[in-house]
């Protein structure tokens, strides 16, 4: 299979998960139903939409991020919490949380920006002109600082309510999201999506080795650049509305390869695809486990992601070179 | 169109790695940087392949600064392959050799004269066979010819090649001499790092002998290979002579005498 024909497979299939995440829930609305002036008309315009739409949008910048990341860096077990940009983020809106600023209107997601911002100003620092390995410890001397802090604000919350308030916004979920947060996510994330889909070619050339590429015309610097803005764009946009979801950016580009082979540019766009329908499949199931308060996306996604990502690593075992 | 370079300073930490290194490398010629390890063998290829920024002096293509240029410009003149060079995902093979076009490319395909570019390259170093399979599935010879495939795909006019024997059986070490002189007479310039000193006394027709970060000595083999010179540099008893059938061989003794 190709990435050429593989697409149009993807893109049919993420068509029917969005469909299903539209339809899907406690309570189940047919298409006959949606624009009807009625309360499960109400329902899908109010919270299926919103919700579908950020499964849709949230995934497919987590996938694709993972495969631009794994390209860039040449190895499979980069994801975007590698880069630290999902727990600044995070970092970002447990503050606001924290400080009461979640009351305000685009209080908690401009702060979870600015956390995203700051931590891609600090790797551009740290990273520049030193080559993958200073960007993997670079952002993973941010990650461990943002979890730190974020284990600090919680620890010193003033009363419990704020502090399950903060960790249930960081386990990640599409709950109740509003087509307010559609608008403020959705900008953010297709300009970083445009700015990743970019690097494909460059991401070949990183096949030679980074002086191979870098002698074919590459220029490095810019590559990163790009891919910290992009990431930093979507992912940090992404986490703002829906706290952390993982594991998508991580086994996404993986399944993809084994279906289209490694070429890091053929991918890029069916990872997207594929964490879209990953994420909109997850979501629908989330809501369709019974008693009477959902599972976290997040933590859904983990329990899924994990041993599905032990039997890819069994299989694999052997081959690993 | 001539590669040169004047008074080279590289640093690698405290440690010079060359030290007023200057040479004018012509096309059509098979240049071949030797020296001794750590004499800046491979510092002095990346300089002049523009990877590296001396500290100071400048490496010139005619009259341009090399790192002035714009970095595609760079590449469409200046084919390098790397020391071990590796690759780094299971890509096919002939994808590998289309990455040599990238300088060249503009639209998102590959046009006919990239087509033509990748078929030629693949053709000169006798890839076409296996186009279609992954380069981790190759030999080591085989993935050798298709990464010299890849440079040849970008038409440079210079081909810089650090160690292109490396982990090649004497067979195929052989033939990539030939391919790499078969592309200086073509009119190319070819610039490689040798460890074999048999090999270079074969086949190069300019020799540039580093010592310690700075030229020791520049020119045809049989005035830069001298005796004298085998002995300071290298520390060995050796001498060029003349075989039966009146071509240059090496003949190395051993260690000079303490």
């Amino acid at each position: 299979m190709t990435a050429r024909s593989i697409t149009p497979l993807l893109l049919l299939l993420t068509i029917g998960a969005f469909l299903l995440s539209l339809m899907a829930g406690k309570v189940w609305i047919w298409p006959t139903a949606w624009f009807h002036n009625a309360p499960d008309g109400w329902i899908f315009l109010e919270l299926r939409l919103p919700r579908a739409l950020l499964g849709l949008s949230i995934g497919a910048v987590l996938g694709l991020s993972g495969a631009v990341l794994q390209g860039y860096l040449r190895n499979p077990l980069a994801d975007p919490t590698v880069l630290g940009v999902s727990s600044s983020a995070a970092l970002g809106g447990v503050t606001a949380i924290f400080l009461g600023l979640n009351m305000l209107p685009l209080g908690l997601f401009s702060c979870a920006m600015l956390g995203a911002g700051v931590s891609i100003l600090l790797l551009l620092t740290l990273a520049r002109g030193g080559g993958p390995l200073g960007f993997i410890l670079g952002g993973m001397v941010l990650s461990t600082l943002a979890g730190s802090l974020t284990a600090f604000l919680i620890s010193i919350a003033p009363n419990p309510f704020a502090a399950s308030e903060i960790i249930n916004w960081l386990m990640g979920a599409l709950t109740d999201r509003l087509i307010e947060d559609v608008i403020k996510a959705l900008p953010l994330m297709a300009i970083g999506a445009a700015l990743l889909l970019t690097t494909g070619r460059a991401l070949d050339a990183l096949t030679l080795g980074e002086d191979g590429a870098r002698s074919i015309g590459v220029n490095l610097d810019q590559l990163r650049w790009i891919i910290v803005v992009g990431v930093g764009l979507s992912v940090g946009a992404s986490v703002a509305v829906s706290g952390v979801v993982g594991f998508v950016g991580l086994i996404v580009p993986h399944l993809i390869r084994g279906m289209v082979g490694e070429q890091p540019s053929s991918i890029l766009l069916p990872s997207a695809l594929g964490g879209a329908i990953l994420t909109l499949v997850a979501d629908s199931m989330v809501r369709l486990t019974p008693g009477p308060t959902e599972i976290r996306l997040g933590i859904a996604m983990a329990v899924l992601g994990a041993p599905f990502f032990f039997m890819l690593l069994w299989k694999q075992r052997g081959r690993a070179a | 169109m001539i590669l040169q370079c004047d008074n080279l300073c590289f640093t690698h930490d405290i440690h010079p790695a060359l030290e007023d290194v200057s040479a004018r490398l012509h096309p059509g010629k098979f240049s071949v940087i030797l020296g001794p390890n750590g004499a800046g063998k491979s510092t002095l290829l990346n300089c002049l392949a523009g990877l590296l920024r001396p500290r100071s002096g400048s490496v010139f293509l005619d009259s341009d600064a090399i790192l002035a240029l714009p970095d595609g410009q760079r590449a469409k003149m200046l084919g390098l392959l790397p020391q071990g060079a590796q690759t780094h995902w299971a890509i096919t093979v002939r994808a590998l050799v289309a990455l040599g076009r990238y300088p060249h490319r503009i639209g998102l395909g590959l046009s006919a004269d990239d087509q033509r570019a990748i078929d030629a390259a693949m053709n000169a170093t006798d890839t076409t066979g296996f186009a279609d399979r992954l380069v981790t599935e190759l030999s080591g010879g085989e993935r050798a010819r298709v990464l010299m495939a890849r440079v040849l795909a970008g038409e440079p006019q210079w081909i810089l090649a650090d160690e292109p024997l490396a982990n090649l059986d004497p067979g195929h070490q052989i033939d990539m001499l030939h391919l790499l002189r078969d592309q200086a007479r073509e009119g190319k310039g070819v610039v490689t790092v040798l460890h074999d000193l048999h090999h270079a006394v074969r086949f190069a027709d300019h020799v540039l002998l580093l010592h310690q970060g700075k030229v020791f000595a520049e020119g045809p083999v049989a005035d830069v290979l001298t005796s004298s010179n085998l002995a300071t540099v290298y520390g060995i008893d050796a001498k060029l002579f003349s075989d039966e059938e009146g071509a240059i061989q090496l003949l190395i003794k051993g260690k000079t005498a303490p």
